[in-house]
């Protein structure tokens, strides 16, 4: 509904826009009839969405195809992208904040923990700009942009996907390690660690057997809000790499006034954010006994 | 020989020194209460004494652990993590929170036996799980539940399972009872002197609850602001204190005093590292000379004796 209205009331007739600044008064009104935005708002709302509920995403303003294949076709580019990313992501937040946790008071715990606040502070598409100039300009190790399909070339698709992943997933890792750093401090003040060193457990294998699974409680949450923020993140970083993912998509629509479209990948968006959020909260509920009610 | 022997030991953050100069024995199968209020170094003894005193408070002096051949203060984290759950078990305060929330209790108790190979197989040490359950006595199917299934006191009852379950030389309890309801209080006492009596393992017994102690240990300890001021068996010194502090103690749990005010120690125990010089109690004693700012000397024997210039039932007291 916000994302319909907001979309109507933004200025710039989508039938102008497709015909051009020179076509008659007569073209717009009989390409309007077409698109059916000639309709009341209420009308053209509800046919939206009864398209959306039966799988069927409309019909571009601009070139007049289909939008769910071309939606679905992008998806999967940004799919991949965003999981990538968020491996990157994970692997390195994991160790790094465990490790920043366990020396927090050590010369190194303090190194990582500036390291990780500097990246923070980099947004993505600055990180994917530097990524392009040190490792494709100067050194030209790999692509500095562009997308093949795996099923293609295989090589060529991973080569071209280690920096926009790369760009996206540095960043997220940075954010998720300060995360990870809190949550293993928290358990490391438990007194079920100590139990498990008083068993005669050292202090990593105890962190890790009896640590992990606690510490995974609130960094899953994290995980779940920050695959949005990678959404919006695929968006500018697909704009540097020139991949042809849901975010070119989103932006081409955007400066085409092709409203429908821009509202299908919105609504995409929002869609794959609350199943995100579904999937985090059966997460939860597997971390975490506590959860579970009814069953023994 | 003892199964423990600590010898001048003390504990300090930075500059602060928390326990002074604790000597502490504890034979074969014997049962020592450790007594004090809060801060007065008991539960420091004990954390120093299995190595995990928490990272910025530092020990020194000497702990040793019959059939362990080097002293456990100053040792590596490798050696002491082979003793722990071994030949050195703890029981802690708090049952709510010493047991892994999202660890099945089965799994938590066959731990400790598969760290230390004490049985060879994963199903072995489960059926030593289930037989450890059976002696706290809880039914065998809480070995499939999860700690907030439990109550307190079988909690408790769990970490005494864990506790017991690799049959150590010496079990070390801190106020195991403190935190559980009156009603419970009892019957896990009892599981832990059978645990003990049926292993002949020594226990280490911290309370501040003297009748705990008259009821669990043979031989007890009085700390007060970081130090051993009197020891001896327990009939003694509940009976004849020596120790100007003891006495105020027992003096301040007489509930047969019926009808009268509540004894009470004057005073508060005052913030580590503010206790006075000498005779640490010298500020809230009715009996305290200018003799008590230097340290009183041990009187008696290694295991019974006390340190007081102005001792009770003294004949010029």
């Amino acid at each position: 509904m916000l994302v319909f209205g907001f979309l109507a009331v933004l200025p710039g007739d989508p039938a102008r826009v497709a015909l051009g600044v020179n076509a008659s008064d007569e073209a717009v009104a009989e390409l309007r009839r077409q698109f059916g935005l000639d309709r009341s708002l209420p009308v053209q709302y509800v046919d939206w969405l009864g398209g959306l509920l039966r799988g069927d995403l409309g019909t571009s303003y601009v070139s007049k195809a289909a939008i769910g294949p071309q939606v679905f076709d992008r998806l999967q580019v940004t799919l991949i992208l965003v999981v990538a990313a968020m491996a990157i992501a994970l692997v390195l937040a994991v160790p790094a904040g465990t490790v920043m946790a366990a020396r927090h008071r050590r010369l190194s715990g303090v190194a990582l923990s500036a390291l990780s606040q500097v990246g923070v502070a980099v947004p993505a598409f600055l990180a994917g700009i530097l990524l392009i100039m040190v490792f494709a300009v100067k050194l030209g190790w790999l692509p500095a942009n562009g997308w093949t399909p795996p099923a293609q070339d295989p090589a060529m698709f991973l080569r071209q996907l280690v920096l926009p992943a790369l760009s996206l997933g540095l960043v997220q890792g940075a954010v998720l390690t300060r995360y990870v750093r809190s949550a293993v401090l928290d358990v490391l003040r438990e007194d079920y660690l100590r139990t498990a060193r008083a068993k005669g457990l050292r202090p990593f294998p105890a962190l890790w057997r009896h640590g992990l699974r606690n510490a995974a409680v609130p960094v899953v949450t994290v995980l779940g809000l920050q695959l949005a923020t990678l959404l919006i993140g695929a968006v500018v970083v697909e704009r540097v790499f020139v991949i042809p993912g849901l975010g070119s998509l989103l932006l081409d629509g955007v400066s085409q006034r092709d409203l429908i479209l821009v509202q299908d990948v919105v609504m995409v968006l929002v869609v794959a954010v609350l199943l995100v959020n579904f999937l985090v909260d059966l997460l939860y509920v597997a971390l975490d006994p506590r959860l579970r009610t009814g069953t023994r | 020989m003892n199964v423990l022997e600590v010898a001048g030991l003390n504990v300090s953050v930075r500059d602060t020194t928390l326990v002074s100069d604790v000597d502490l024995t504890v034979g074969p199968g014997e049962r020592v209460g450790l007594i004090g209020e809060s801060g007065s170094g008991k539960s420091l003894t004990a954390l120093s004494i299995l190595g995990l005193l928490p990272e910025d408070v530092v020990p020194s002096g000497s702990v040793r652990l019959s059939g362990v051949d080097h002293d456990l203060i100053g040792a590596d984290e490798r050696a002491l993590s082979r003793i722990r759950g071994r030949d050195l078990a703890m029981v802690f305060q708090e049952p709510m929170t010493a047991l892994n929330p999202t660890m099945r209790i089965g799994d938590q108790i066959a731990e400790t036996m598969l760290i230390h190979h004490t049985h060879p197989t994963r199903s072995a040490a489960r059926a030593a799980a289930a037989d450890l359950l059976d002696r706290v006595q809880l039914p065998a199917d809480l070995l499939r539940a999860y700690p907030h299934q439990l109550s307190g006191g079988q909690r408790q009852r769990v970490v005494l399972a864990i506790a017991l379950s690799n049959d150590p030389a010496l079990l070390i309890c801190d106020e195991p009872t403190t935190a559980l309801d009156v009603t419970v209080q009892a019957l896990v006492l009892d599981l832990i002197v059978q645990g003990v009596v049926a292993r002949s393992s020594a226990l280490l017994f911290i309370t501040h609850d003297l009748a705990v102690v008259a009821t669990v240990c043979e031989r007890v300890l009085v700390m007060y602001g970081g130090r051993v001021v009197e020891s001896g068996p327990v009939h003694e010194v509940f009976t004849n204190p020596r120790h100007r502090y003891t006495q105020g103690l027992l003096a301040a749990s007489n509930l047969e005093a019926a009808g009268s005010r509540l004894t009470t120690i004057p005073g508060t125990v005052p913030a580590a590292g503010h206790f006075p010089s000498g005779c640490v109690f010298r500020n809230r004693c009715a009996h305290a000379t200018d003799l008590c700012a230097t340290t009183p000397a041990w009187s008696g024997t290694s295991t019974t004796g006390y340190a007081c210039h102005h001792p009770a039932g003294a004949p010029h007291a």
